[in-house]
């Protein structure tokens, strides 16, 4: 029952729907109109029948019930046997040929396209809906914000407020123009105020200012104006000239400037002579004056502050000696004497003069100029005899020394000098045939020996200097008390002198020991005179060979383990190349050697635990300062008593835990003290150990970085600024555009909310 | 005759003014400054112990209220003005450089349930349990005038909470749903509620202005969008969800301040897992105010303290308390982000250091740089266990720390049954949850 009233009203609904399509006037349905109304009612009736029939469950009934018809035509329709749904494509099917029935056509096709309406979903379901709609686009929009997060999360340091602050002063008329007097105290001050027409609002001026400004013309002012513009102009630049030029500091620039000046005043003077003698010799004597009071003045005497300090300076700057010498020009040229000199006369007397001076003043002063002219004579002997006796013995001696004793000798009277040359000249001669006879043996030397060369020349040099410092102390005593002391000085130096002197014998033979120890096949020719050469020294002084032996063989132990296993290689290579068909076998095992090299696990073991316990031993503290006391040096070590004095033995440590156990080191490495400031665990950010360890050696304070870099690695994350407002982030502080239409203009426009505001407003009446 | 000396750039050692400092050449040749490792750690060291020395975070109080301080508000324009509402319906403008009350408003009867500033700073409005919404000017009244709101809004429910717009002439209050007003009208302009319960607080997003977060009773935190008039999303917590406060450096962060004692840091795109849960507090947590550097936020206690919580860290950094502040109820770290102010139960406003041991006035520049190397010596070597104990050590009531030892008890417990129960049942049937899972219910869309 049911379906059938529903299948009715669907037809009707449908019908419905056919009759709001306006057809066309004339209406040709079908053919069945024609043949008359019982015959269409009947018709009707079936097709009715039929349409009712479509519901599935009395499908297979109707057949039965239905009067056999006999005609089959198009418009009797019947769906009997095909037990299938009517399809409105089935009724079409035949009025296909026909054109004249494309008009219905195309509205049947129209209601076949139409669908019936959805039911409208309920009201939770539709505000879940515009919810998470509204919620995605909202998410979207707020995505654009991670980019700036992210950035100020990571950022080294944030200066907050984060936007330039506009700074913007309100006028003061502005900020009192809402202002008004409402207190009967307030308004009588404003009444006083008005009273003096004292200005209150914008135009600051009062009404006298105001005629003032108006009392001017327009022209006379611009006129006015200019003027005092230029005048300005030109004052400014003449003072930044002058500015200009006296900060010049160039003293050629001020030379000149002077020389100009002078120049002038010359021309001017010139000229004022032919125009005005009288004025002229004013002039004059104006000059003259001057003359006399620089004669009487001191003022370019090179007596003043500053001339005694360029006297100081002088000897060592070519400078100041120029600009006392340009002074005492000056005071030459300021108190000269206005009149012509007769140059004849002096130039005479200058050359009598020259032609006076001997050469030997001449001599002297080039050899050493400022010295005495009265010691001259004998100082120039001194020097001929020493420059003989230096030519008998060596012809590149030294000449600083003859002259630190002409120096000595200058000190002398005179009249002791010719008793005293010969004294020397006689103990020179003893001395030097002692010198000789030491230096015999560095002679020989020098025949047999080649490579020794050097040694000898320094040596010869050496004793040369023995033997004239000698001949100079001596000469010295006899020629005054005071030497006595210089000699006292001097002998130490000879005694340390000594050791170098002995130091040849020692080098030679440690250069023999060394042909001793194995390689006679090193220098074979050298060995005969070698052995004559210790021969003599043996014979000369046998002390020092003995001495030297005895050196030669503590430091030949300890060559010995060290130096050789090279000759041993050395020694081995032309047995390798007579055993060449051993090399096969010996590679081999050479082979296996290298290859169990690192097997000797034991061993490594053992060494591994005597390192380990070397290591932990507490070591001895030495506090020795080298210099402290004493001598101090490159090569110089504290001596060893003060060594001793300082060494701090370290206390014998508790025994080690492994010390009976001869298979295990225990690591006694971990100080219990140091372990409560020693982090446990690795922090979090941290990934590896030494990641941490590395921001921990790092220092950061000044006493190891730069000032910049201090300041960089100390810079803190955050920056605020006392007294300023922070505003929260806004769109524009990072560059995005915010929208331009405010929050409420874009609600109030909101269709929607329309709605809801209408049925709300509806509501609220209601109630 | 030559001479050899030793000669010098001026430059090196002639100062260009007479008020700088004397230059001192120095050498930085590391075997000359050796145990570098040491030194600094004991510098760290030093730092951390003269860091808890001048630790006196507490400045000043204000009194003046006759009832509990309910709610706070900032001048968005001047640091020294503070505005508070009292539970008995008084409001009070502050002056802090004077510690002063500048003005007293009667303004409802009963509670001041919300205050909020315009953000232009000429107006605020107030909200209370008569009902009423009232606008009232920041100056106060002229010479012979009457203490009077410029707007009062008579409701049909009580307002619990308020916020101003942060660009627009709007604002939003709550009570039984989110009504939204342009304050030229007296009508709301929408209202939105999902849910019949009633919301306790109501806040504006400083960023994206056309958000809005509120809490609301039945345990749940609500996302409003103002442009499309309609709710976003509902996030359901175990307990009642007080209060919350947007993060005013990023965007879509909000804190919310919730009765089991912590505070959840949301990502409002992903409101299933919290993105931080903080916990610290022994009791309810009332009140959680940003620092405007957006890097900390302060939260108030019903356990007598005030905790302040590194975005970013679950476990607070500082907590500070007085032996006569009670239950705190509201808190407010200020604009320039190195003060915070707390009102509590006992009828004061207690202004805090957010830096307990900085130095208050002008620095020099010395001063400024030693301070910056103290501060980055204890982050160098905050793990190392002495300068880790003595940073941390806190001095704390009898009764927080009571409390603290008991809920630690309480977990361990906690922990340890579920281990046993995980133990003894069909592995995988009872699953690890991490704590920040454990504490949302459910997501509504």
């Amino acid at each position: 029952m049911m379906n059938t009233t529903k299948a009715a009203k669907g037809l009707l609904a449908l019908s419905q729907q056919e009759e709001l399509v306006d057809l066309p006037t004339n209406y040709p349905l079908s053919a069945s109109e024609d043949e008359g109304d019982s015959d269409g009612e009947r018709k009707h009736q079936k097709l009715l029948e039929a349409i009712g029939s479509l519901d599935g469950k009395n499908r297979w009934k109707l057949p039965e019930r239905s009067e056999a018809s006999l005609k089959v035509s198009e418009f009797n329709v019947s769906c009997e046997g095909s037990g299938e749904k009517l399809a409105l494509s089935d009724l079409l099917g035949p009025a296909k040929p026909s054109p004249s029935l494309a008009a219905v056509k195309k509205q049947l096709s129209r209601v076949k396209s139409k669908k019936t309406l959805e039911l409208p979903l309920n009201k939770a379901e539709v505000d879940q809906i515009h919810r998470e709609v509204a919620f995605s686009k909202t998410s979207q929009t707020l995505s654009k914000w991670d980019s700036v997060v992210q950035k100020n999360r990571e950022a080294e340091q944030l200066v907050f407020p984060m936007g330039k602050e506009s700074s913007s002063f309100a006028p003061i008329e502005h900020v009192f123009s809402d202002w008004k007097a409402r207190t009967p105290l307030e308004q009588e001050v404003f009444n006083l105020l008005h009273k003096n027409k004292q200005p209150v609002t914008d135009p600051l001026l009062t009404p006298v200012e105001k005629a003032s400004l108006r009392a001017m013309s327009l022209e006379e002012a611009k006129i006015r104006r200019a003027e005092l513009q230029r005048a300005r102009a030109l004052q400014s630049y003449y003072e930044a000239r002058a500015r200009r030029m006296k900060k010049i500091k160039s003293k050629k620039y001020h030379k000149i400037v002077k020389k100009g000046k002078a120049k002038k005043a010359i021309k001017d003077f010139e000229q004022l002579r032919k125009v005005d003698p009288n004025a002229a010799l004013e002039e004059l004597e104006k000059i003259e004056k001057a003359r006399m009071m620089e004669r009487m003045s001191l003022k370019h005497q090179n007596s003043g502050k500053w001339a005694k300090s360029k006297a100081i300076m002088a000897k060592y700057d070519l400078e100041a000696r120029q600009a006392m010498q340009e002074q005492l020009a000056k005071n030459k040229e300021l108190t000269q004497k206005l009149q012509v000199v007769s140059e004849s006369e002096e130039e005479g007397g200058a050359d009598e003069e020259e032609a006076l001076v001997p050469d030997v003043v001449n001599e002297v002063q080039m050899n050493s100029d400022g010295a005495n002219p009265w010691m001259l004579r004998s100082c120039n002997r001194d020097a001929k005899e020493d420059e003989i006796q230096a030519d008998s013995e060596e012809p590149s001696e030294p000449v600083v020394h003859e002259i630190s004793e002409n120096e000595g000798n200058e000190k002398s009277v005179e009249e002791e000098d010719v008793l005293l040359k010969e004294f020397e000249e006689r103990r020179s001669l003893r001395k030097r045939s002692k010198c000789n006879q030491n230096a015999e043996p560095v002679s020989g030397q020098e025949t047999k020996d080649s490579t020794s060369k050097e040694v000898l020349s320094e040596l010869r040099a050496l004793s040369k200097k023995l033997s004239e410092e000698n001949h100079l102390s001596k000469k010295q005593k006899e020629s005054s008390a005071k030497t006595v002391l210089l000699v006292q000085e001097e002998e130490p130096a000879l005694e340390e002198e000594e050791p170098l002197l002995l130091q040849r014998p020692e080098r030679i033979q440690t250069m023999e020991k060394l042909e001793e120890l194995g390689n006679e096949d090193c220098l074979p020719s050298k060995e005969p005179p070698r052995a004559a050469v210790e021969g003599e020294q043996m014979r000369r002084n046998p002390q020092y060979q003995l001495k030297g032996k005895k050196k030669e063989q503590m430091i030949s132990l300890q060559n010995l383990l060290t130096s050789r296993t090279p000759s041993v290689t050395s020694l081995a290579v032309p047995t390798t190349v007579e055993e060449l068909e051993d090399e096969v076998e010996r590679e081999q095992k050479q082979m296996i050697k290298e290859a169990f090299a690192g097997d000797d696990v034991i061993k490594e073991f053992l060494k591994e635990k005597r390192e380990a316990i070397q290591a932990s031993k507490p070591k001895d503290m030495d506090l020795t300062l080298p210099g402290w006391g004493e001598w101090g040096g490159m090569d110089l070590k504290p001596s060893a008593k003060k060594r001793r004095r300082f060494l701090i033995k370290a206390p014998e440590g508790p025994p080690r835990k492994d010390k009976n156990l001869p298979n295990v080191i225990i690591s006694e490495k971990r100080n219990i003290q140091a372990a409560a400031h020693q982090v446990r665990v690795l922090p979090y950010p941290f990934t590896h150990h030494q990641q941490f360890e590395r921001t921990i050696q790092n220092p950061i304070g000044s006493t190891w970085n730069t000032q910049r870099a201090f300041q960089k690695l100390t810079a803190p994350k955050v920056v605020t600024k006392a007294g300023h407002i922070i505003k929260p982030i806004k769109a524009e502080d990072v560059g995005y555009r915010s929208s331009p239409r405010s929050d409420l203009s874009v609600m109030q426009n909101n269709p929607k909310r329309h709605s809801k505001h209408q049925k709300q407003l509806k509501k609220s009446s209601m109630d | 005759m030559k001479v050899k000396m030793l000669s010098r750039n001026p430059d090196d050692y002639v100062r260009e003014t007479k008020l700088d400092i004397q230059r001192v050449p120095r050498n930085y040749d590391p075997t000359l400054h050796p145990f570098e490792v040491p030194r600094e750690y004991v510098r760290a060291l030093n730092a951390t112990k003269l860091e808890r020395v001048f630790a006196k975070p507490f400045l000043a109080s204000l009194d003046g209220h006759r009832d509990g301080v309910n709610c706070l508000a900032k001048h968005p324009k001047s640091l020294t003005t503070v505005l508070s509402g009292a539970c008995d319906g008084e409001v009070k403008i502050w002056n802090l450089t004077k510690r002063k009350c500048v003005r007293t408003i009667q303004a409802h009867e009963g509670f001041v349930r919300g205050i909020c500033t315009r953000f232009c700073g000429t107006s605020f409005f107030t909200v209370g349990d008569d009902k009423t919404v009232k606008q009232w000017k920041m100056d106060g009244p002229g010479y012979g005038e009457e203490e009077e709101p410029l707007h009062t809004i008579l409701g049909k429910t009580v307002y619990t909470g308020i916020d101003h717009h942060w660009k627009d002439p709007a604002f939003a209050t709550c009570g039984q749903q989110v009504d939204i007003w342009d304050e030229q009208r007296t009508n709301p302009i929408c209202s939105m509620n999902w849910g019949f319960d009633s919301i306790s607080s109501v806040k504006f997003n400083p960023i994206e202005t056309y958000l809005l977060g509120s809490c609301a009773s039945d345990r749940n935190i609500v996302l409003y969008d103002m442009r499309q008039a309609t709710p976003l999303k509902k996030v359901v917590l175990d307990m009642r969800t007080n209060t919350i406060c947007w993060n005013p450096m990023e965007a879509f962060h909000f804190t919310a301040a919730n009765e089991d004692y912590n505070l959840y840091t949301f990502d409002m795109r992903a409101l299933d897992i919290p993105v931080m849960v903080h916990m610290d507090h022994v009791s309810a947590v009332l009140d959680v105010d940003y620092s405007p550097t957006g890097k900390e936020f302060v939260s108030a206690s019903f356990d007598k303290s005030i905790r302040i919580f590194p975005v970013d860290k679950s476990r607070s950094r500082e907590v500070y308390h007085t032996k006569r502040m009670q239950h705190v109820i509201c808190v407010k770290w200020t604009s320039d982000s190195k003060y915070i102010m707390c009102g509590s139960d006992e009828m004061n406003i207690r202004l805090w250091k957010a830096n307990a041991s900085e130095k208050l006035g002008v620095l020099t520049s010395r001063e400024k740089a030693a301070n910056d190397y103290n501060q980055k010596l204890k982050e160098k070597f905050q793990y190392h266990p002495h300068v880790k104990r003595i940073a941390r050590h806190r001095h704390l009531p009898k009764s927080i720390y009571s409390q603290i030892q008991e809920q630690r008890v309480m977990k361990e417990a906690r922990r340890r049954k579920e281990m046993n129960r995980r133990k003894h049942s069909k592995p995988g049937s009872v699953p690890i949850v991490s704590e920040r899972k454990k504490h949302v219910v459910a997501v509504v869309k």
